[in-house]
């Protein structure tokens, strides 16, 4: 009886902006159904929300901006990640697709945020990636780090010579907001590079034709891809984004610089390192503009 | 071109939208245009390739920006990050006026990324054109609001949408977007006059138009911006240039984009209706 009651009143008060919107927004981001439709479960609030016209019904009506939501993030997200696409397949790529973007929504108003709770996501939900959950965790955060590579802020520069004469252990350096230091277990560059070059190629074929076959993207082969340890530093020069290989060294040199301990303490981490070596090593990361003041 | 308080009296003539597959083409052949659109989120990063193609364009050609997220017509308080970034790239564009859509589209601080239609009711065009005014105020520029394709209307709507995008832009003391292809598309899904609909708005008010192409499907029409503009849209593009005179326009084309010369020999038909109304007026 209450709940009658509540329904009879809903009908009779015009429903505030903030419920309509809430109500349909729901419907347009809830997942859709095999073959592209809405969900039944949405029927109620087209019916309560969206006029029928002499065409289409209320549920046909909603349906349209249901579908749209999701053509636009999944197309967003296939462009996002042509690496992770190549390691999992077009068809779990899109059944992970689906469920990141269901759990994890864009809380941004840039479309190029879409992907920024990726690595965890799958840290949560491992199953999406199987059988490849370590390969496909580090070619998404690859794929982030590109991302940010290539439009985050660069800072102003700090040149090695101006360090020259202060105490090392006072000293903290920062890298550019654009630098990304990973460490991954498969030569996940690489097979970013070659899922890319197979994307042009299969663009190429197609002519001029602007939309890319998704069913002809077939799956690079990862079946004897063997674990191989690897420390990258994804970083901009020039406005083009590079992946330069480090020595475990140089990485955990350059991860303590990043994590705000003293130049002096960061050297440490390199001891095993001639210290000449190791002079050439800031002066070649100060020539590509990676210090910034902290 | 006449000139109005929502376009800062500006007096822009036929510009196109600048798009990543032209930027090569806009840099090297340096083609002459009136103006070009940009994307304001497109360009609301921090660094890297998009802002140094945004400035060597700005070194050249005039530029106007018109946003997709700001989503007056949300329920949701204004996202004051996002307000911040548009700032920034409107002291670096210098753009004389500032547009975004008469729309909803995030709940919540959740993004659905789409331009969805409002209710029109006064609730909705007082809580957007508060919004509208708060986002003049921090920018400090004016702004207009352009009217969206829709496919779907609202059981509590108590207006046309023409009378909404009155009341709102009456509230917020702005300018209109109008987009007469958008008026098209939702005149055709909605069974409407779109001669109603330009005929029945505050023309002083118009600080720009959009034309563009669609997708017609079985039971209804998409806003695509993949084809060249309709001979019904130009139509009534004609007819508003009459009501309203002669004022900034820009064709929008946003999939499977032509070449540009394509693009911008589409843009220049419009010349064909300021020049009958320039005509007209002699």
């Amino acid at each position: 009886m209450k709940l009658s009651r509540r329904t009879d009143s809903s009908r009779s008060t015009p429903p505030r902006l903030r419920d309509v919107q809430a109500a349909v927004a729901g419907a347009i981001m809830r997942p859709l159904a095999p073959r592209g439709r809405m969900q039944p479960a949405s029927r109620a609030t087209a019916d309560r929300f969206i006029k029928p016209n002499d065409r289409l019904t209320s549920f046909e009506r909603l349906e349209i901006y249901n579908r749209q939501y999701w053509f636009r993030l999944l197309d967003c997200f296939y462009d996002d990640y042509p690496g992770l696409r190549a390691v999992l397949g077009d068809r779990r790529f899109d059944r992970l697709a689906r469920a990141y973007l269901a759990r994890y929504p864009s809380v941004s108003f840039s479309l190029r945020n879409l992907g920024r709770r990726l690595e965890k996501f799958l840290r949560e939900e491992p199953k999406w990636t199987v059988p490849h959950p370590v390969l496909a965790l580090d070619m998404a955060r690859l794929e982030w780090a590109h991302i940010v590579a290539f439009d985050e802020a660069a800072e102003p520069v700090i040149d090695v010579d101006d360090l020259l004469g202060r105490d090392p252990s006072k000293v903290r350096l920062a890298l550019q907001p654009y630098l990304t230091l990973l460490d991954v277990s498969y030569p996940v560059d690489d097979l970013l590079l070659a899922a890319k070059k197979r994307d042009d190629g299969l663009r190429a074929e197609a002519s001029n034709a602007v939309e890319l076959s998704h069913k002809r993207a077939a799956r690079l082969t990862f079946r004897r891809l063997k674990p191989q340890p690897l420390y990258i530093v994804v970083h901009r020069m020039n406005l083009s984004v590079y992946y330069k290989p480090l020595t475990r060294e140089q990485f955990e040199v350059l991860r303590a610089l990043q994590r705000g301990t003293t130049l002096e303490k960061a050297c440490a981490k390199a001891a095993r390192a001639r210290p000449a070596a190791v002079q050439k090593w800031f002066q070649s990361w100060a020539s590509f503009g990676w210090f910034c003041r902290r | 071109m006449p000139a109005n308080p929502f376009n800062a009296f500006t007096d822009y003539g036929i510009g196109i939208g600048l798009r990543v597959p032209h930027y090569q083409h806009i840099l090297s052949k340096k083609p002459v245009v009136d103006w070009f659109e940009i994307i304001s989120e497109n360009f609301m990063v921090d660094g890297g390739r998009p802002l140094h193609v945004l400035d060597q364009i700005l070194e050249q050609y005039r530029v106007v920006q018109h946003g997709v997220s700001m989503y007056f017509g949300s329920a949701d308080k204004l996202n004051r990050e996002h307000l911040k970034r548009l700032k920034n790239l409107v002291k670096r564009t210098k753009t004389p006026w500032l547009s975004d859509h008469l729309c909803w589209g995030s709940v919540d601080g959740t993004y659905t990324h789409d331009l969805l239609p409002m209710p029109y009711t006064h609730e909705a065009a007082r809580i957007t054109a508060e919004k509208i005014r708060a986002v003049r105020d921090f920018v400090e520029v004016p702004i207009a609001v352009e009217n969206v394709s829709s496919y779907a209307e609202f059981h509590v709507s108590e207006m046309t949408e023409w009378e909404f995008l009155t009341e709102v832009v009456e509230k917020a003391d702005c300018g209109i977007l109008l987009d007469v292809n958008n008026i098209y598309v939702s005149s055709m899904n909605h069974n409407f006059n779109p001669y109603d609909y330009v005929n029945n708005i505050p023309h002083h008010r118009v600080a720009q138009f959009h034309i563009a192409g669609h997708s017609k499907y079985r039971k209804y029409i998409l806003d695509t911006h993949d084809h060249p503009v309709i001979d019904p849209v130009w139509k009534l593009y004609g007819h508003a240039i009459r009501l309203v005179g002669p004022t900034a326009t820009l064709l929008e084309w946003d999939a499977h984009i032509p070449s540009f010369d394509e693009v911008h020999h589409e843009a220049l038909k419009a010349n064909r209706f300021l020049a009958e109304h320039a005509t007209a007026a002699a």
